[in-house]
């Protein structure tokens, strides 16, 4: 099988039960509100993928993921917005055919830097190489010094800070705080109908699959095992004669080019996007799915964002006033009891049950050798 | 209040009565009905949403928790106490109002998400809610989309009509031209500075300002600053105005920033009572925070005070308070909020149906006449006819009324020559 390659028996076992569950079981037991609700926890999923590689396997903890979500929809949007705002659509401002938040603002052209979004291949290509670059930038201002750990988490929730304000502040040209709304259609195609939704749904989740994949491909890699040597002993790896910091920026531009896909698939879901979708408390969020799920799991982070989104959803919907704080208390109760997540829950309690009914002596997992309890970095 | 809900039944019964008359031939398809009960559902229903012979669901989506929670509870108050009194008085066509509650917790997703459920799910017949411009611009779509209505409460910047929303709050030419013109009268004010939060409402608001200071009062702008929601630093922009000493100090800081910029401009040793301030962002609910003391002296341009005298406002006070304790302040907001689900039931009867398509129609040249600040009527661009009037802050946080327009300001959400 040309799977097995990257994916050994059990978790070849785990993505398809994973996939029954979001391809068959999900389509086929919700109606079309709900089902367009866990498409939109699934573009979360794609940001809490890519912080179980960066921070799970490589041990690089970013508290800024929401940058590159922010960036990959907005660039989708941007594409929207564009093609909501025809001629013959704005007749009524100032100057047609511009967005209507800029005509509020003034401004009487369009920003060459909005030029690109005019076409769709142009900005599919721009949904993953603007994330990826800033990520790389970033990467390499900081890696190639050395800059790690706290440090490194500290400066990449300073940059959702500088983002959102940045956004917030040039209203004319990204829309400001209420963000770029009202978004339409897709290359004539309206994407508001329920047709449209449950389309896109399994667009998200074929995308999300495919990242998956990738995911498992990097992990059974030499490439993987050297993110997890470097995250267990970084110095050990540098000694052996790799170039630790390029190991680095290669795995969080991945997580930023995941991030930028989840981003644009949310703002086609959802119809709008937002600066607060960029800034410090949605980053944080985002790590607490990844936290919940298990960090050094892959399929974890998915269970984990679902199971946190639908908590949020459903806590919010039965005691609108105390949510909040049971949603606080899952976190804290999930973070004492089980450091490694759901999944920690599953490697320590369910999978040697099961391994005793199949009557089987647990083997040692590839790169598996998860630390029990190991702090948080 | 009791014989005034009664007046507003015999009215109601009255129109119902003459639309009858007008339309015989469908009175005599309709079931009869007995006394207190409405006319059948499957007439008043016709799009499927949730009302059934002795219900009617309606929405309620502001932000319970998050930075807009302190803003947004008193709307939550006002628009329960209203349908709690409408149901006191016998509910909309016979049905009692049953209301569902959700969390748009201060993200604007978030409203959008749960104003999807109330509409999809719940099939709402009306919503009252959204806050801030951002929430109501994130609900828009999907009010649209999902032929829901909204009774949107919050003075707001314009550009903005819609066939699914009505605007019980003032747009901004209601609340800025009139003040404005006091301040040049009353206080011979000739220069102005302007401070407002980074967003859409200050800033268009400013635009409008500036243009009619300009054009219209021949003063001058000695200054405009933006700053991001939330800030907490006003130092250098409070000692540019102590250098340029403008006649007028014009603010629109909203939320939390306000308690720091009057402590600040206190402590700067401005005086409020010497140095004319006139806002069109503090209410009797932000003062709350700031502390009157602080804040003596300042104006403020609204369409409610908590301190009018008129007896449907001493009533709706006196309700108010029994329904949420003594210590309650009602501001602006919280007044145009509890319009929100009155003026639903209103159209409702005058429409004879709950239809989204009809009550849209319906809406133009709805009365409400025990509205707490008086008169209102809803235009045809479904924004309310009402005065603008200018308070001044009492160290108990009480406004005093210093100035109300004679006449109801025409809302004007598209306004020439200000964009």
């Amino acid at each position: 099988m040309k799977n097995t390659a990257f994916l050994n028996r059990s978790e070849l076992i785990a993505v398809a039960i994973l996939a029954v569950l979001i391809l068959v079981v999900l389509p086929m037991s919700l109606d079309g509100f709900r089902l367009n609700l866990v498409g939109k926890y699934l573009t979360y999923a794609f940001v809490a993928l890519g912080l179980v590689m960066c921070w799970g396997f490589g041990g690089i903890l970013s508290l800024g993921q929401g940058i590159f979500f922010g960036l990959g929809g907005y660039c989708m949007a941007m594409f929207l917005k564009l093609e909501a705002s025809s001629v013959e659509n704005t007749k009524i401002q100032s100057t047609p055919g511009i967005p209507d938040f800029m005509d509020w603002n003034q401004i009487t052209s369009l920003p060459w830097f909005w030029e690109p979004f005019k076409s769709l291949p142009a900005t599919m290509l721009l949904v993953v190489g603007v994330p990826v670059l800033l990520a790389f930038i970033l990467g390499f201002a900081m890696f190639t010094r050395r800059v790690g750990g706290t440090y490194f988490a500290i400066i990449t929730q300073a940059i959702a800070a500088i983002l959102t304000i940045l956004i917030i502040g040039q209203q004319g040209y990204t829309g400001g705080i209420n963000g770029i709304t009202d978004l339409r259609t897709l290359n004539g195609w309206d994407i508001r109908t329920d047709d449209a939704k449950f389309i896109l749904y399994f667009v998200s989740a074929g995308l999300l699959f495919a990242c998956i994949l990738i995911a498992y491909f990097v992990k059974h890699s030499k490439l993987g095992r050297i993110l997890v040597a470097m995250r267990d002993k970084e110095d050990r790896v540098r000694f052996s004669g790799y170039n630790v910091s390029n190991f680095k920026i290669f795995v969080f531009c991945l997580a930023a080019a995941f991030a930028g896909i989840g981003g644009a698939m949310f703002t086609l879901q959802v119809g709008f996007m937002s600066p607060s979708f960029v800034g410090i408390v949605p980053s944080i969020e985002m790590v607490i799915y990844a936290a919940v799920g298990g960090r050094l799991s892959i399929l974890g982070a998915i269970y984990g964002t679902l199971l946190v989104n639908w908590a949020k959803t459903a806590f919010s919907e039965s005691f609108p006033e105390l949510w909040l704080l049971g949603l606080g208390g899952l976190f804290i109760a999930v973070v004492l009891a089980f450091p490694n997540g759901l999944a920690g829950i599953y490697t320590s309690y369910a999978e040697p049950f099961i391994r005793k009914l199949m009557n089987k002596k647990p083997d040692i997992l590839p790169g598996g050798n998860i630390p029990q309890g190991s702090p948080a970095e | 209040m009791s014989d005034d809900i009664e007046r507003g039944l015999e009215s109601s019964l009255r129109r119902k009565l003459l639309m009858g008359m007008a339309a015989i031939p469908a009175v005599a398809l309709m079931p009869k009905f007995a006394l207190g009960a409405g006319p059948a559902t499957s007439e008043v229903n016709t799009t499927g949403l949730a009302v059934t012979d002795t219900e009617v669901t309606v929405g309620i989506l502001h932000s319970v928790t998050g930075t807009m929670a302190i803003s947004e509870t008193g709307s939550v108050q006002a628009e329960k106490l209203a349908i709690e009194q409408i149901n006191a008085a016998g509910g909309v066509l016979g049905r009692k109002i049953k209301y569902i509650q959700e969390d748009g917790a201060s993200d604007w997703p978030t409203f959008a998400e749960k104003a999807k459920k109330l509409l999809v799910q719940d099939k709402v017949a009306a919503i009252m809610g959204c806050w801030t411009s951002a929430s109501r611009k994130a609900v828009l779509p999907v009010i649209e989309q999902y032929n829901g209505m909204l009774y949107y409460p919050t003075f707001y910047e314009g550009l903005e009509q819609s066939k699914n929303v009505i605007y019980t709050g003032q747009e901004a030419t209601q609340q800025i031209l009139a003040g404005l013109d006091w301040v040049a009268k009353e206080k011979a004010g000739k220069s102005f500075y302007l401070i407002g939060s980074d967003y859409i409402w200050p800033r268009t608001s400013m635009k409008i300002a500036r243009k009619h200071i300009e054009a219209h009062l021949g003063g001058s702008v000695s200054g405009e600053e933006y700053f991001p929601l939330g800030h907490t630093q006003f130092n250098s922009v409070i000692n540019k105005i102590k250098l340029r000493k403008p006649d007028v100090i014009y603010c629109a800081v909203v939320g939390g920033s306000n308690v720091a910029f009057y402590k600040q401009l206190k402590a700067a040793g401005i005086d409020l009572s010497k140095q004319t301030l006139l806002t069109i962002s503090v209410t009797e609910d932000e003062i709350d925070g700031i502390g009157g003391e602080n804040i003596t002296g300042a104006y403020a341009c609204m369409k409610y005070f908590q301190s009018l005298e008129n007896d449907n406002n001493k009533e709706f006070v006196a309700e108010f308070k029994k329904m949420w304790g003594e210590k309650t302040v009602i501001g602006d907001v919280t007044q145009a909020a509890y319009l929100g689900p009155w003026l639903w039931k209103m159209t409702v009867e005058k429409a004879g149906s709950f239809d989204v398509d009809k009550i849209a129609v319906a809406s133009t040249d709805i009365e409400f006449t025990k509205a707490p600040e008086g008169y209102v009527k809803i235009h045809e661009n479904h924004h309310l006819w009402s005065k603008a009037r200018v308070g001044q802050v009492q160290p108990d946080g009480q406004f005093k009324v210093v100035f109300e327009t004679a006449d109801l300001i025409e809302p004007n959400p598209f306004p020439e020559g200000y964009q």
